[in-house]
């Protein structure tokens, strides 16, 4: 059973059909590749999988559970947590403050009572992001107020926030926007470690290095269509896909 | 004495209304409802105690509540509305429990006369603290009691996570979502919260000045309500208490001796300390300098 499967999703803005007709399937384990031109729906169909915007017909189905037009909040208890394509942190709390309330999976929600987890503080909530911290590098910077973080400590700093809700399924938005190719290798790196430790990630990009190297499967959408599906070699041999890049308007091919 | 006793009652009152305010802006959202809790914590504590005669503490406590569940009620309309509409939206509301004091007629013979709030004319006689002899003095003790610990139970808040969570959803909501955070269990209950504190110093005002009418709780003291928490900073609780000092302790009672031109510069200090100090009175340079008076170390 695919952990994320995605039924003629559809969204409609106003007269754009932003996501259309969209069937995707990600089987547990793998990083799948979400590509495709500037405006294609990639975002659209992020945001529609987190009930950040409401779905106009299909169906979003996680680890065979219906999460169609759950609340924000539900999608995340249910395991999914995302980034942005840009950076949403709380820049006025401190690093560690960050991801403190971020700490919010269902485990923790079992394992304490209501005044404990808000109001006086938990050894283990602690612990698990002083954890989350080294992991991300950032330990030296936990009392420095995010907004004062470099970009790519930004950067790093959103991803350990979505881990520290402790997810099966992690969307990222475009991750490797503004990075330098050192910052991508790194970045790839870390995906890696990431998916040997179980975790499934949809990887929505343009850095192509990045996107052709670490993943498993690649869809390619265009005007909110899927285009193409498959490995990530035969999707740089396909001649829809390269239509949709290089033989569209010369907007798109700049994009 | 007896005027500054009194003086300290006023500022008593006025920094739990201000921390009735700062815990909603905290969550980004600006309220302009302050006064109507503020009212129901009043009438509502000062029928307990002269209609039904119960003590002051009790009063206090089921009045703030009521006055907190009526602002968590207020809390879910405002959830679908941001910014302008939202300051627009809790100024009607506020009007709205005005106006309910205005129309509310309810009065009962006690001891050869009538009492209880009486439409216009206002809620007269709430003797609770004369009745049981206690001085201005007591009073004042009372008030401040209250007022630390409010302010101990907020200051605690903000450490916490909790306080985080508020503080995170007045960022970004969209962000503060997308981590898990129940937008409309914190927004709900960060207005139930404000409208506790707010009843409880409605309570206190109602007691203190023994007569009130609608006419007290009108958009004025809504607007003061809010003025003091962003004045003083949303950094820290004491920020409101700085604000509140400055102005009902230093622009509206000590600049008296100006006479008429005591509003006038009134105004003008408040601009001209918004632009000195952008972030609030405590902020982070603020912060810095006074922990730079009490430690050695001045590498900070």
């Amino acid at each position: 059973m695919p952990i994320l499967e995605l039924t003629s999703l559809t969204k409609h803005f106003g007269g754009v059909h932003a996501v259309d007709e969209l069937d995707l399937s990600v089987e547990e384990g793998e990083i799948f590749g979400l590509i495709g031109p500037n405006g294609s729906g990639k975002s659209t169909t992020v945001n529609l999988i987190c009930g950040v915007v409401s779905v106009t017909a299909g169906r979003v189905a996680f680890e065979g559970r219906d999460i169609t037009g759950a609340a924000p909040h539900r999608v995340l208890a249910a395991g999914v947590a995302r980034t942005f394509q840009n950076i949403r942190l709380f820049g006025h709390l401190t690093v560690w403050q960050n991801l403190w309330v971020a700490q919010n999976s269902v485990e923790d929600r079992r394992s304490e009572n209501f005044a404990k987890r808000w109001f006086f503080g938990s050894g283990a909530a602690r612990d698990a992001v002083d954890e989350q911290l080294e992991f991300a590098g950032l330990a030296g910077k936990r009392n420095e107020l995010a907004a004062n973080l470099a970009f790519g400590e930004q950067r790093r700093l959103e991803l350990a926030r979505a881990l520290a809700t402790k997810p099966r399924l992690l969307l990222l938005d475009e991750p490797a926007a503004g990075m330098n190719l050192e910052e991508v290798h790194a970045l790839d790196g870390r995906l890696r470690t990431l998916q040997q430790a179980g975790m499934t990630i949809v990887l929505v990009e343009h850095v192509m290095e990045l996107v052709m190297g670490v993943t498993d499967r690649i869809a390619v959408l265009n005007f909110g269509r899927k285009i193409a599906e498959g490995l990530p070699a035969a999707i740089q041999e396909d001649e829809a896909v390269q239509q949709a890049y290089l033989g569209g308007s010369v907007e798109t091919a700049h994009a | 004495m007896d005027f500054f006793f009194g003086l300290l009652q006023i500022i008593g009152v006025h920094t739990l209304l201000g921390l009735s305010a700062y815990v909603v802006l905290q969550t980004g959202q600006v309220t302009l409802a302050q006064a109507g809790f503020f009212s129901i914590g009043a009438y509502v504590s000062a029928m307990l105690t002269v209609l039904a005669g119960w003590h002051i503490i009790p009063a206090l406590l089921v009045s703030a509540s009521l006055a907190g569940i009526v602002a968590g009620i207020v809390g879910f309309p405002a959830l679908r509305i941001k910014g302008l509409m939202l300051v627009v939206a809790t100024i009607a509301f506020g009007e709205f429990i005005r106006l309910f004091w205005f129309n509310f007629d309810y009065q009962i013979a006690k001891e050869g006369i009538t009492v209880g709030p009486q439409g216009g004319e206002g809620f007269k006689q709430i003797r609770f603290f004369p009745e049981n002899g206690w001085s201005t003095l007591d009073v004042a003790i009372f008030i401040w009691v209250i007022v630390a610990l409010v302010m101990l139970a907020l200051w605690w808040t903000d450490r916490s996570r909790a306080g985080a969570v508020l503080r995170a959803v007045g960022e970004d909501e969209l962000a503060a979502q997308s981590v898990g955070i129940n937008l409309t269990a914190v927004k709900v209950g960060a207005f139930a919260a404000g409208g506790f504190i707010a009843g409880i110093g409605g309570a206190i005002y109602a007691h203190y000045t023994t007569h009130i009418e609608h006419l007290n709780f009108g958009v004025m003291l809504a607007t003061f309500a809010i003025a003091y928490p962003i004045l003083g900073g949303l950094r820290n609780v004491f920020g409101t208490l700085v604000a509140v000092i400055f102005i009902q302790g230093i622009l509206v009672e000590g600049l008296r001796f100006m006479g008429d031109w005591r509003n006038l510069l009134f105004g003008a200090l408040i601009v001209l300390a918004m632009n000195i100090q952008p972030r609030g009175l405590i902020d982070e340079r603020s912060v810095k300098l006074v922990r730079g008076l009490f430690t050695r170390d001045t590498r900070n």
